[in-house]
């Protein structure tokens, strides 16, 4: 079973300059796993050090956002089609809250 | 290691940044950099030897901070925000190059908050905005490792003559 990541942009220097990997996972949290474990260099900016997916990082089964759905749990399918997309944010050193 | 990362972009544009800025303080603004990258495939450790502002902005992609909560420290923009900033650069043969926002009465210096919410390759743009009056203009890039940012320097030309 076969799925596509596409690689965002600023990410694809870490992953052999590719926009896109096709990986065999059944979930999402499988899919990304092994990306990152093909390309090591990508896991830093995706995930934490305690290995959970960066608050900022937003993945998308099929245009799905997977927060809406089972999260990393969630299954992939033959031909699904995962994607990275970076939520921005940024200010000053005070803090909010 | 001296590495020279530069972005080109008009005095136009730099300036709207600034409006924009002016516009929505004592709140954070934030949009995107519109524009084309030759320098595509270097990381910025081995970027940018010998070449002319690799990195060029052609257009600016502003959009609404979404944060409610603290919006004169904070900006927020969500992945739906930024697939229609992907979206609007495709559709004028451009890409995302980067982001830029603005520090109400703060420095243009980016904060720890910045570093954590940040990816390398993107050019972050910070203006600083002090009693309502933009000032100072910086640009910065991620490092590979995450430790901290490099500052780029900004190549600002004359309205049009970077398009």
């Amino acid at each position: 079973m076969s799925i596509k990541v596409m690689i965002p942009t600023p990410l694809r220097v870490y992953a052999g300059k590719r926009d896109s990997a096709d990986i065999a996972a059944a979930t999402v949290g499988e899919a990304l796993g092994r990306l990152t474990s093909e390309f090591d260099e990508l896991r830093k900016h995706l995930f934490t050090e305690e290995g959970k997916l960066r608050a900022f990082v937003n993945v998308y089964l099929n245009d799905e956002d997977i927060r809406y759905l089972a999260k990393e749990n969630t299954p992939t399918k033959d031909g699904d089609t995962i994607s990275i997309i970076p939520s921005i944010a940024g200010g000053t050193s005070k803090n909010a809250d | 290691m001296s590495e020279i990362l530069e972005i080109e972009i008009s005095a136009e544009l730099a300036a709207k940044i600034g409006e924009h800025g002016v516009e929505t303080y004592p709140h954070e603004c934030c949009g995107a950099l519109l524009g084309r990258d030759q320098s595509f495939t270097g990381k910025v450790d081995s970027d940018a030897k010998g070449h002319e502002a690799a990195r060029e902005i052609l257009g600016l992609f502003p959009l609404v901070n979404r944060r409610e909560d603290s919006p004169r420290n904070r900006f927020s923009v969500t992945g739906e925000d930024v697939r229609e900033a992907e979206k609007s650069a495709s559709a004028q043969g451009l890409e995302v190059v980067g982001w830029y926002h603005s520090h109400p009465d703060h420095p243009a210096r980016p904060s720890e908050y910045d570093r954590d919410h940040a990816w390398p390759w993107y050019s972050y743009i910070i203006v600083s905005v002090r009693d309502g009056v933009a000032g100072d203009m910086t640009s910065w890039r991620l490092k590979d490792d995450r430790s901290g940012f490099l500052e780029e320097k900004i190549d600002s030309v004359k309205a049009g003559a970077a398009v």
